[in-house]
C-alpha cells in the first residue's frame, strides 16, 4: 500500500468537505451571482473617474486622464460652497443624536408597562412614512399659509415662507429627520436598557440615589458601547447625507444652502450625462466619507475605548 | 424612596416625565393626524386653518377628485407589482444564504462572509450602477425595480443570527448522518421553523419597496412604468397640474381660490391614499419589527 503523506491527506479531507458542501455551494450560487453583477462590477466602473468616457468606446478602452476631473471639480467655483453646505447639513443633523437616547431614557421610566408600550408605537409611525412624502407634508406645511405659520402666527410671530430661507434648509433638514427617526431610534437603546440589572438599581436606591442619580450614573453608562457604535455608524456617513430628501425640498430660491455633493454628482451625471466628471465626484464623496467614518472610530477609541474594530 | 413630592406612589419625577413623553408622542403624531383630517375636511376651512383639532365640514370631495387621478393609480399598480415581485426576489436570495452562513466549517466560509460583508462598506456609486443597469439595457425597463444585488446585508445578518440561535447544529448533523442531502435539511428542518424571520425580512424588504424612490428617479422615464413615489413627487412636489374640475367660471378669483384650495386638499387626501398600507399594517407586525432591530443589535 502507498503512504499518503500528511499533505494529501489534508487535501483529501478538504476535498471531501468541499464534496459534502456542494449543495450548500449551489444554494448561495444566486445571491454571490446577483451581488456580484449588481455591486461588484460598478465598482469595476469606478475606474471611469480616472478616464473620458465614452460610450462608443466602453469603460476599459476610454483613455486615461488622470486626476483631471478630480482637479476640475476642486476648481469648480462652488467646490467650497457644497463641500460646506454638506458638512453643515450633517452636522445640524448629527446634532439631533442625542434626542433618540433622552427619549428611549425617558420611556425607559414609565412604569405603566402598556402606557409605554403604546406612546411607543405611535412613535414608530412617521419611520414607515416615504421620503417623497415627508418631503411634500414638510412643504404643505411650511407654505405661508401652512400649519407652521399659522402656529407661529397664534404665537405672535411673523410668517414667512421658510422653504424660500436659505438660513432654514439645514434646521428643517434635522427637524424632519428627527420627527422621522426618533421612536424608531429608541427601539435598540430600549432593548439594551432591559438588560440592565434590578439589583445594581435597587442597590443605588438602598444607598439613596435619585432617579436622576440612577439613569446618570446607571442606566447611561450601560448604554455607552450602543450609543458610541451608532454614533460612529453616523459619523460613517456624513457626507451621504440623505440624498434623496435634499433632491425633494430643493427649490431655486434655497438653492444656495441645499446644493450638496450628492446633488451635484446627480445633476452633472445623470442629467447633464457628464459621466467621468459625476462619478470623480462620486468617488471624492466616498472616500471623505471613509476618511470619517476612520477618524471617528480611532478618536471614539482613544476617548473612550470602545470603537467599530 | 427619598422624594418629598409623593403623592400615591407617584413623584413629581413621574408627572413631568409622563407628561413630557406624551407631549413629544404628540408633537410625533399630529402632523399624521392633521394630513388625515384635513382630507376628510371641507378644502376651504382647511385652507382656513380650520381644522387644527377635528374634521370641519365633512367632505369627501378630495377623494372623488383623485379617484379621476389616473396617473395615481398606475403608480400604485406599479408599485404593488414591483413590491410583491421584488420582496420576493430578495427573500429567495436571502434566505438560503443567511442559512447557509451559519455552516462555519464550509470551506471558504470567510471569504464567503467578506464578500457580503463589504457590500455595506465600499460601493460603485452612482454613476457606474447607472452604467452597468444601461449596459444591462434595463433602464426604463420595469425589472430595474425589482431586480438588484437582492441582499442587504445587515438583513442576511439578522436572519443568519436567527437561523444560528433557533436551530441547533446537532439537529442537521442528526438528519445528515440518516440520508438527509443538505437541501433536504434546508426545506424540511429550517424553513419550517424560520417563518417568524421570513415575517420580519418580508416587512423590511417590502417596507424599502413601497416606499423605494431612487431606483425610479434613476431608471425609470417612462410614466406607465413610474413607482408609486415618482408619481407623488410629480403630483405633491413638483406641483404638476392636478385635474379637478373646473366647473363654472374660472374668472372669477373665488373660483380660482377654490380650485388652489380643492388642489391642496387633494394632497392631504393623497398622502393619506399613498401612506396608510403601511401605517395600517405596522401595528400588527410590532413584534416583528422589534424582534428584527433587536437581533441585528446583537451583531451590531
Amino acid at each position: 500500500m502507498k503512504e499518503t503523506s500528511p499533505f494529501q491527506t489534508r487535501k483529501r479531507v478538504f476535498c471531501k468537505r468541499l464534496y459534502r458542501c456542494r449543495m450548500l455551494y449551489l444554494m448561495i450560487l444566486p445571491s454571490v451571482a446577483a451581488v456580484f453583477i449588481f455591486h461588484y462590477i460598478p465598482l469595476y466602473g469606478v475606474q471611469i473617474a480616472f478616464k473620458d468616457f465614452r460610450s462608443s468606446l466602453g469603460i476599459w478602452d476610454s483613455p486615461w486622464v488622470g486626476i483631471k476631473h478630480f482637479v476640475n471639480f476642486f476648481n469648480y467655483p462652488y467646490f467650497t460652497k457644497i463641500l460646506w453646505n454638506t458638512v453643515r447639513i450633517s452636522l445640524v443633523s448629527l446634532s439631533t443624536f442625542p434626542c433618540a437616547v433622552i427619549f428611549a431614557l425617558m420611556l425607559n421610566e414609565m412604569k405603566d408597562g402598556k402606557l409605554k408600550k403604546t406612546f411607543q408605537q405611535l412613535t414608530y409611525a412617521p419611520h414607515f412614512v416615504s421620503t417623497v412624502v415627508v418631503c411634500s407634508m414638510t412643504i404643505l406645511f411650511l407654505s405661508r399659509d401652512g400649519l407652521i405659520n399659522r402656529i407661529i402666527g397664534f404665537l405672535g410671530g411673523e410668517a414667512s415662507n421658510l422653504m424660500a430661507k436659505p438660513s432654514a434648509f439645514a434646521p428643517i433638514f434635522a427637524i424632519t429627520g428627527l420627527w422621522q427617526g426618533l421612536g424608531w431610534g429608541t427601539i435598540i437603546y430600549l432593548a439594551t436598557l432591559s438588560g440592565v440589572s434590578q439589583e445594581l438599581i435597587e442597590a443605588a436606591r438602598m444607598d439613596g440615589a435619585s432617579r436622576m442619580q440612577i439613569i446618570w450614573h446607571v442606566n447611561l453608562p450601560h448604554l455607552k458601547p450602543t450609543i458610541i457604535t451608532l454614533f460612529i455608524l453616523q459619523m460613517g456617513s456624513m457626507l451621504s447625507v440623505g440624498f434623496e430628501k435634499v433632491l425633494l425640498l430643493q427649490n431655486p430660491l434655497n438653492l444656495e444652502a441645499s446644493s450638496i455633493i450628492s446633488t451635484y454628482t446627480y445633476e452633472v451625471g445623470i442629467i447633464n450625462h457628464q459621466l467621468s466628471y459625476s462619478a470623480a465626484i462620486g468617488l471624492f464623496n466616498n472616500l471623505v466619507n471613509i476618511l470619517f467614518i476612520v477618524t471617528a472610530n480611532a478618536v471614539c477609541k482613544k476617548l473612550t475605548e470602545v470603537g467599530l474594530w | 424612596m427619598k422624594s418629598r413630592h409623593r403623592l400615591k406612589g407617584i413623584s413629581l419625577f413621574d408627572v413631568i416625565n409622563t407628561f413630557l413623553v406624551v407631549l413629544i408622542t404628540f408633537m410625533i403624531a399630529y402632523p399624521l393626524y392633521f394630513c388625515v383630517i384635513a382630507s376628510f375636511s371641507d378644502p376651504t376651512q382647511v385652507g382656513a386653518g380650520k381644522t387644527l383639532l377635528w374634521i370641519k365640514d365633512f367632505s369627501l370631495e378630495a377623494y372623488r377628485n383623485i379617484v379621476k387621478e389616473s396617473r395615481l393609480w398606475v403608480g400604485y399598480r406599479n408599485t404593488i407589482i414591483y413590491t410583491v415581485l421584488g420582496t420576493l426576489y430578495n427573500l429567495v436570495l436571502t434566505i438560503p444564504l443567511a442559512y447557509v452562513m451559519t455552516k462555519q466549517r464550509m470551506p471558504f466560509h470567510n471569504a464567503i462572509s467578506w464578500f457580503f460583508f463589504l457590500t455595506m462598506y465600499v460601493s460603485g456609486g452612482m454613476i457606474p450602477s447607472y452604467l452597468l443597469m444601461k449596459d444591462l439595457k434595463l433602464i426604463d425597463s420595469p425589472l430595474a425595480m425589482i431586480v438588484g444585488a437582492g441582499v442587504n446585508c445587515y438583513n442576511m445578518i439578522v436572519a443568519r443570527q436567527y437561523f444560528a440561535a433557533s436551530i441547533s447544529q446537532d439537529i442537521y448533523e442528526a438528519a445528515y448522518v440518516d440520508g438527509a442531502s443538505e437541501l433536504k435539511c434546508f426545506t424540511r428542518i429550517a424553513l419550517p421553523l424560520a417563518k417568524p424571520i421570513i415575517a420580519v425580512l418580508t416587512l423590511y424588504y417590502g417596507v424599502g419597496h413601497w416606499n423605494s424612490y431612487y431606483n425610479g428617479l434613476l431608471y425609470i422615464y417612462k410614466a406607465k412604468y413610474y413607482p408609486l413615489q415618482l408619481v407623488l413627487r410629480d403630483i405633491l412636489i413638483s406641483n404638476q397640474t392636478i385635474t379637478i374640475d373646473a366647473a363654472g367660471d374660472v374668472e372669477s378669483m373665488k373660483q380660482m381660490m377654490a380650485n388652489a384650495h380643492a388642489a391642496e386638499g387633494m394632497k392631504y387626501a393623497i398622502i393619506f391614499i399613498a401612506s396608510a398600507p403601511l401605517l395600517i399594517i405596522y401595528p400588527f407586525l410590532q413584534k416583528y419589527f422589534e424582534k428584527g432591530v433587536m437581533i441585528g443589535a446583537v451583531k451590531g
